[in-house]
């Protein structure tokens, strides 16, 4: 048995759930320093974030944001591909939902103007990512570069785009107008009454993100695309001379990986704050890096990521609400703690555990 | 010793009104992004809700926001657990309150920089374009080389007003000066990034401005740094920052948002509460120039004279300085 190979409960239950415990220990030790119980700080992170219905909710929409960009990146990576630049697909597949729904929401209901949305913000997520993947394919420039590159001139022209063309005359806020009810996406509130979501904005996108994980899923390990570029993520060499396209491959993956981050807006802008805003990606782009490191590409780890991330971000402002001296930068470091276990050390533990289940159980792993 | 006593005894019941007072009367501050210590705009809206509680002894919440979602959040916490009045810095906060004010009709909420349109919300706006004209004559009439600058943080209508100001300010005193803006960024960053600030203001100088004035919380302190560090001329913003960089700090455009944020608590306090528009300018004190010992070498007795007319000027309604969000131009 070759170093390092362990049964697929532990690499995907076992070795995150170890990464974990060491960040909120290290987390706990931080909340100490500054004099605060830690167990009152997790007791109020987790009921902040599923203790109530609107806690919840917001849990399960901030995982919906982090769902579309996790499985944008994670796509990416399966092309050996580091798609950073989510930030920017997400704010411009936000400028295509915002459009779309500008220009249907006085004419139709939400269901018409829905699917329009999805092909906008899909299309215009999808075109930012196709610069930097031609480029990537034709020219050699790298995509880390180029895209994160691509996220300051998307915000800069948002702000031309949101303080000149899209700002109702003689308001201050840069953002468009409200969207009337046709370009609004029904909130989970609102149709399972039954469950009490509170004042939660999570709303139907969360089923749209369940449904692309499925579609994900299918493309990557079940269609003759997703094999071209599992391969040509494995070994560019090796792939192309079996007959696979590097250009068509890169620029393909890209343009999906794009879509499925310009989806994002779905979420945010359609289902939350029905305008435009600025900066309303408000980093999801970069935690779906985070997102789809921890669940391992795969859209049911990218799921249960999320709904992590998800929880910190929903029980972190409530940490901090109730605990004063608990700040916001405080929040930062808890989740960045997270994402430095789980992420760049994620294989920290691993020669250990490997080392116990080679000692303790070699003929489980050998099965 | 009997007075002593009863004056004891006083001073307790005192105390204990105010302890009383502090268990119903609860005020909160929900910052923007650049949350309270940004040694500008929400800085001095903790500060003045700091003031507030030095003098009554009555204690605030308040919540530093970190994404767009949780403004509505926030807001709604706060008004939850019966915290009144709750006081919103920033424009960017405008939908989420009209939202969850229309939730909480009892409850008073005020916003600082927009207009939210409710019963129960009190509007607090500035004319920037008024304290922003008096430094941009300041400025023309110190300038030597006959051009000045402007750094703002982001380009938004914001930031419009009050670089429209300033540059009315300036020709207004120097009708043929050459005015040179820059914007230091696109994201939230633009705010927060004073190793930029300075960049931009060494370039324009090295472009001849020889003042410069900023309006872009804390990347101003490196612009102001920067005009230090090269013998030029910088203009503090929002609040005081003469003291920074003695000597080479023209003025500074007061915006006085500590002030409202205190006068807005104390009225709910003393039950005085009255909702809808307060517009603060030159007249309200609301936005002024700032003269002190600092900078007091830097103007000239001519500077002085002409800069209090110009104010009076405008108070009176003689001279009209243009308001960038009326028709969204700034015609200078």
């Amino acid at each position: 048995m070759s170093k390092g190979q362990l049964p697929r409960w532990v690499d995907y239950g076992v070795l995150p759930a170890l990464n974990l415990l060491a960040a909120f220990i290290i987390s706990g030790l931080v909340v100490i320093v500054i004099g605060e119980d830690p167990f009152e700080a997790v007791k109020w992170l987790v009921w902040g974030a599923l203790g109530y219905g609107e806690g919840i909710g917001y849990t399960l929409y901030y995982a919906t944001n982090f769902i579309f960009t996790g499985l944008a990146v994670a796509v990416a990576f399966h092309a050996g591909l580091f798609n950073i630049g989510g930030e920017g697909q997400v704010y411009l597949g936000g400028l295509g939902i915002g459009l779309v729904c500008l220009a249907l929401d006085r004419y139709v209901p939400w269901w018409v103007t829905f699917p329009c949305a999805i092909i906008g913000g899909a299309l215009f997520g999808a075109a930012w990512a196709f610069i930097p993947g031609y480029l990537q394919a034709k020219r050699g420039s790298h995509i880390v570069i180029t895209t994160i590159m691509f996220n300051f001139i998307a915000s800069a022209l948002m702000v031309y785009l949101l303080s000149n063309i899209l700002i109702p005359q003689g308001t201050m806020s840069p953002s468009s107008r409200t969207f009337e009810a046709g370009g609004q996406l029904p909130l989970l509130r609102n149709v399972f009454t039954s469950f009490d979501f509170g004042q939660s904005p999570v709303n139907l996108a969360f089923f749209l993100a369940l449904a692309v994980c499925g579609v994900v899923w299918l493309l990557i390990w079940h269609t003759k695309l997703g094999y071209e570029i599992r391969s040509f993520g494995a070994n560019p060499d090796a792939s192309a001379y079996a007959g696979i396209s590097p250009v068509r491959v890169t620029v393909i993956t890209m343009l999906i990986s794009g879509a499925l981050a310009g989806l994002m807006g779905i979420n945010v802008v359609m289902g939350e704050q029905t305008r435009l805003l600025l900066d309303f990606a408000g980093g999801a782009g970069f935690v779906g890096v985070a997102v789809a490191l921890m669940g391992r590409g795969h859209p049911i780890g990218i799921i249960l990521a999320s709904m992590l991330f998800g929880l910190l971000y929903q029980g972190g402002a409530e940490l901090a609400f109730e605990i004063p001296t608990i700040s916001r930068d405080m929040i930062v470091v808890i989740q960045a703690l997270v994402i430095l276990f789980a992420g760049a050390l994620e294989h920290m533990f691993r020669p250990a555990v490997a080392a116990f289940f080679n000692r303790f159980s070699s003929s489980t792993a050998e099965a | 010793m009997k007075t002593t006593t009863i004056l004891g005894a006083v001073a307790l019941a005192a105390v204990m009104t105010t302890g009383a007072m502090a268990e119903t009367f609860k005020p909160a501050v929900v910052y923007d992004f650049g949350g309270r210590n940004d040694r500008s705009f929400n800085e001095s809206a903790y500060k003045g809700a700091l003031q507030f509680e030095e003098r009554t002894g009555i204690r605030f919440r308040d919540f530093e926001i970190q994404n767009p979602s949780q403004r509505e959040q926030a807001l709604r916490n706060f008004a939850r657990r019966g915290l009144d009045p709750i006081i919103t810095i920033g424009f960017a906060q405008a939908a989420a309150l009209e939202k969850v004010a229309k939730e909480f009709p009892d409850t008073h909420f005020a916003i600082v920089d927009s207009v939210v349109d409710l019963p129960n919300v009190r509007s607090i706006v500035f004319k920037e374009s008024e304290g922003s004209f008096l430094v941009g004559l300041l400025a023309a009439m110190s300038s030597e080389s006959n051009t000045i600058s402007f750094v703002g943080g982001m380009d938004i209508p914001l930031i419009r007003k009050f670089s429209c100001g300033y540059k009315q300010g300036a020709k207004y005193a120097k009708p043929d000066i050459k005015i040179i803006e820059n914007m230091t960024g696109t994201t939230g960053a633009a705010w927060t990034d004073p190793l930029k600030g300075g960049e931009l203001a060494r370039s324009q100088f090295a472009r001849g401005a020889d003042v410069v004035f900023h309006a872009a919380g804390l990347t101003g302190t490196g612009v102001l740094q920067a005009a230090a560090d090269e013998g030029k001329l910088g203009i503090g913003v929002d609040s005081n920052q003469n003291h920074l960089h003695p000597g080479s700090v023209l003025t500074s455009m007061i915006k006085a948002v500590d002030v409202a944020v205190d006068k807005t608590m104390t009225d709910a306090k003393e039950g005085k509460w009255t909702s809808g528009v307060e517009v603060l300018g030159l007249a309200e004190n609301g936005v002024s120039w700032s003269y002190d010992e600092y900078n007091k070498p830097l103007i000239t007795a001519e500077m002085q004279s002409a800069v209090e007319k110009a104010k009076m000027d405008i108070i009176s309604g003689k001279l009209e300085v243009h308001d960038y969000m009326v028709d969204s131009t700034c015609p200078f």
